[in-house]
């Protein structure tokens, strides 16, 4: 005797979209699905106390988690991109820019200054995932190569903390030519023998990986953050390979021998402390 | 004061850079060249053009980097192996000679029938690919010989392997390698120039630039893909990139476009050869008489320019009727 069917497809269909994808709520873990305030989240590095997810940090609020209180002297926050291509895809970039900078508070996708960091002097540049994706264009490009031009002449080391979807397409091949841009700014740097330590965070990917981030002298990152050239989904779509559970991500890196260490949030700070002192050599 | 030939050019380039177009001019070297490129700036090309320029830069027959050295070099001797893991058969090395020197040659290589292009990738490389051509560059420094680079691919390959064995740290560091080298080197882009996989080996002194090649950050279906959800809006992808040789010489990112024959390169091959020829033979004698330091310096500085932006403080006021 056949069961019974139960039609469910009304219920179904009144279930709220947002419910079957991934567009939860930005405080709700992925990880564990546990939900918290804003303050507690940022009360804890916003690292998920249940089970050790890494929710992304935006540019400013990380520069207060590293760096020691009211040493931050913020450089070049007057820059602000072009639209030198004229780019137009469904809305102009221009509107882009000033919804990101509207919505960010920032000029652009990276921000740099001297900082001390545990007593350490350094020059930092971290970058933002909310202002466009994290992209790189001009703006960026030019932050970073200031940011080593100010570590070679404070001879200090550089840290750069960076969360990036790649070049930014709407400046074209200009964006491409930040790659080289960056890439010839740490082979100053290296001229100057300041160290550069890179911090890769969620998600550290194409044009940003292929350039500067990958050139830190010490090269660490993030518990699970995914850090490939090219992304998972790409990667599927093009080659139609199965690909391992751990894609990309940082232990997967670890693994093949393209970073130093994996550092928790929670030790990022005294873990950049004690490299700056050792890249200081007792000066 | 400037003679009558000379500030014809000046005065007709400070006309064309008041076009909103032209706002990222970089255009530098002596009047003749100044001269041919205001030449090729004056027309803009059309959408249909930038779109043709796409589809003859994947031209099916078009030569590719092996057809040029064939041509234009001697006693070839191609060099094999990463000297760690593989041999990557989507890039090619070597040392060959050229014009009474010994260069080096790195060029992105695809395949014209269907066993060759497996075999080569589809002109794909994997970090193993480039760190070949990372051990030919420390070759070239070594023995003082200059570097002539082809540019010819879809892209970095993007399967696993590539991923798992390190793919943007190789692309970081072969562009790395070049800033560091203070032998000439010169990037001919003779097909496809897309995104990182161009870049590793486009770190140069001179990018000559083949009137249909292609030079973009990302291929105009991937563009398409991200930023309009549709990979069929590829041409609005291409027009809106401007990956053509005439932007690319107004932007500032090649230094000269190398004429084609007409109809393009793959009709006829030879003389596409020679054309090319000729200018890399010019622009190599122009590096060859810059000391290697000065060459590096001048290096580290053409791409510190690279990029367009403002200051804020110096942001003209918005003009009324705008």
């Amino acid at each position: 005797m056949a069961e019974p069917r139960i039609d469910v497809s009304i219920e179904h269909k009144n279930l709220p979209e947002s419910s079957n994808d991934d567009k939860k709520h930005p405080n709700t873990c992925p990880g564990c699905g546990s939900h918290y305030r804003d303050d507690e989240l940022a009360g804890n590095l916003r690292v998920c106390p249940q089970c050790g997810h890494h929710f992304p940090v935006r540019g400013r609020e990380r520069i207060e988690q590293l760096t020691d209180k009211g040493t931050f002297e913020e450089e070049a926050s007057d820059l602000r991109s072009e639209d030198p291509l004229g780019f137009f895809d469904l809305r102009p970039y221009t509107e882009r820019i000033a919804e990101a900078e509207i919505s960010t508070g920032l000029g652009d996708a990276m921000v740099i200054g001297r900082a001390v960091i545990e007593k350490q002097p350094c020059e930092l540049a971290v970058m933002d995932f909310s202002f466009m994706g994290g992209s790189m264009g001009s703006v960026v490009g030019e932050k970073l190569s200031r940011a080593a031009e100010s570590a070679i002449e404070g001879k200090v080391p550089l840290v750069t903390v960076t969360a990036s979807g790649g070049a930014r397409m709407q400046e074209g091949i200009l964006s491409l030519m930040q790659l080289p841009k960056t890439v010839c700014a740490v082979e100053d740097l290296r001229d100057a023998r300041c160290g550069f330590i890179s911090v890769m965070t969620h998600p550290t990917t194409a044009g940003v990986l292929a350039s500067f981030a990958s050139l830190g002298d010490v090269i660490v990152a993030e518990p699970g953050a995914l850090l490939a050239f090219t992304g998972p989904r790409v990667v599927q779509q093009t080659t139609r390979e199965k690909l391992p559970d751990d894609f990309g991500q940082a232990e997967s890196n670890l693994r093949f021998g393209h970073i130093d260490a994996i550092v928790p949030r929670g030790e990022l700070r005294p873990f950049l402390g004690r490299s700056l002192r050792l890249f200081r050599n007792g000066q | 004061m400037a003679s009558e030939d000379e500030r014809h050019p000046r005065e007709r380039m400070s006309r064309l850079r008041g076009l909103p177009l032209l706002r990222g001019t970089r255009l530098t070297g002596d009047l003749e060249k100044l001269r041919k490129q205001l030449d090729r700036i004056e027309t803009e090309p059309s959408d249909e053009e930038i779109w043709r320029s796409v589809e003859l830069a994947r031209h099916s027959q078009r030569p590719y980097s092996l057809d040029y050295v064939e041509r234009l070099f001697d006693d070839f001797l191609e060099l094999h192996g990463d000297r760690a893991r593989a041999e990557d058969p989507a890039l090619v090395t070597g040392l060959a000679r050229f014009q009474g020197r010994t260069i080096a040659v790195i060029g992105q290589q695809k395949g014209r029938e269907l066993n060759e292009r497996t075999k080569r990738n589809f002109g794909m490389a994997h970090p193993e690919g480039y760190r070949k051509g990372m051990r030919v560059m420390e070759i070239a420094q070594r023995h003082g010989f200059p570097l002539v680079t082809f540019l010819d691919s879809p892209g970095a390959y993007p399967g696993v392997a590539a991923e798992q064995h390190g793919q943007g740290g190789a692309i970081a560091r072969s562009q790395a390698l070049m800033a560091r080298l203070t032998v000439p080197l010169v990037a001919c882009i003779i097909g496809e120039g897309n995104s990182g996989g161009a870049i590793a080996i486009g770190l140069v002194d001179r990018v000559l630039m083949q009137e249909n090649a292609i030079y973009s950050v990302i291929s105009p279906e991937g563009c398409a893909a991200i930023l309009w959800r549709d990979g069929a809006e590829k041409v609005k992808a291409a027009v809106a990139l401007k990956p053509d040789a005439v932007h690319c010489l107004e932007l500032g990112v090649i230094d000269e476009i190398v004429d084609e024959p007409k109809g393009g390169a793959h009709l006829n091959p030879d003389e596409a050869a020679r054309m090319l020829g000729n200018a890399l033979a010019k622009t190599l004698d122009e590096l060859l008489a810059i000391p290697g330091d000065e060459l590096r310096e001048q290096r580290r500085a053409r791409y510190r320019r690279a990029g367009i932006f403002s200051a804020r403080s110096q942001e003209p006021a918005l003009q009324p009727g705008h």
